[in-house]
């Protein structure tokens, strides 16, 4: 451990706010691409899904017309 | 030579290839992030000169290589799509291509966070910062182009050539600290050359590049399958998947 103190790596020798800056952008960033791509993901399925479940109703329907 | 490779250009296999891959991928990134990260941030000594300022390089170095290899991905992916007509090739352009741009938009960010301190500037017109805001807008220009067409068709194929032109850039992003007066310091880890940096650094960067080029792997992978369902959609094995 390079630090002797936790109040000592939160100052970072001074530059604390450039390098929490920094990091935090970067974490701030890496998630929100992260959480997009799976909700983005979740999302298509669940509207594919209920695309073909109110066709699937409608062929149904149909075919109690016939 | 490549046929076994045949069958991943159907994106039935390639869909359930990634799935196989992703957690994998995206637990190990994630670990790997985290490992070197926190190495970076506490376990190592701090620059003789720039003192705990240099820590930002823990993420600056990987964002900034992998923002490059992500557009020799995209690139590559491109070459393929436009001269074997593969449309899975097409679609991995543009699942790289936001991930790309994340990636160079880190590098700039804590690059200026880097510069206030050491430089005294966030910013300065200087051939490495701006090649690489470069690099920014050529992914931000694959994925309008892509979308800026009304025949998807032809928004593929000039969005998969402006990635292959952009390829120029990489050299110069590689090569501008050579080549031009600059503040940017030069490479700190070289094929050819000792390392300029001291072990007990290295270990954790290299650990930090990993994880970049892990992570970029298992997104590929993630927003691919969403692509491939998105294009598929009408197709019976997406129908039976997801409507089953």
């Amino acid at each position: 451990m390079h630090f002797q103190s936790f109040s000592e790596f939160l100052a970072m020798g001074g530059y604390g706010f450039f390098v929490w800056l920094s990091f935090g952008a970067t974490y701030l960033l890496l998630s929100g691409l992260i959480a997009a791509s799976v909700y983005q993901h979740k999302q298509f399925k669940q509207q594919l899904k209920a695309t073909i479940a109110r066709e699937q109703r409608v062929k149904q329907y149909q075919e109690q017309q016939v | 030579m490549f046929k076994w490779l045949d069958p991943y250009a159907k994106s039935e296999t390639l869909y359930h290839f990634c799935g196989k891959l992703l957690p994998y991928l995206m637990v190990s990134a994630l670990a790997l992030l985290l490992l070197g990260n926190i190495w970076g941030l506490a376990f190592t000594p701090a620059d003789y000169q720039q003192g705990d300022s240099y820590r930002i390089i823990h993420i600056h170095v990987p964002s900034a290589i992998m923002s490059m290899g992500a557009y020799a991905a995209m690139a590559s992916a491109a070459f393929v799509a436009l001269v074997w007509q593969i449309k899975v090739a097409h679609w991995a352009v543009l699942a790289i291509a936001p991930i790309g741009a994340i990636y160079t938009a880190i590098a700039l960010i804590t690059g200026m966070a880097w510069g206030k301190p050491m430089w005294g500037a966030w910013w300065v017109w200087d051939a490495r910062l701006t090649s690489e805001l470069i690099l920014l807008f050529l992914y931000l220009g694959v994925i309008a182009l892509n979308g800026a067409f009304s025949d998807r068709q032809v928004g593929a194929k000039v969005s998969s050539l402006l990635a292959l032109i952009g390829v120029i850039n990489l050299p110069i992003i590689h090569f501008s600290v050579e080549w031009w007066n600059t503040l940017h310091q030069g490479a700190t880890i070289t094929k050819f050359a000792k390392p300029s940096i001291d072990p007990s650094m290295l270990w954790p960067l290299l650990i930090s590049i990993l994880a970049f080029a892990v992570l970029l792997m298992a997104l590929t992978c993630l927003r691919l399958r969403t692509a491939i369902l998105v294009n598929e959609q009408h197709r019976p094995w997406v129908r039976k998947l997801v409507g089953g």
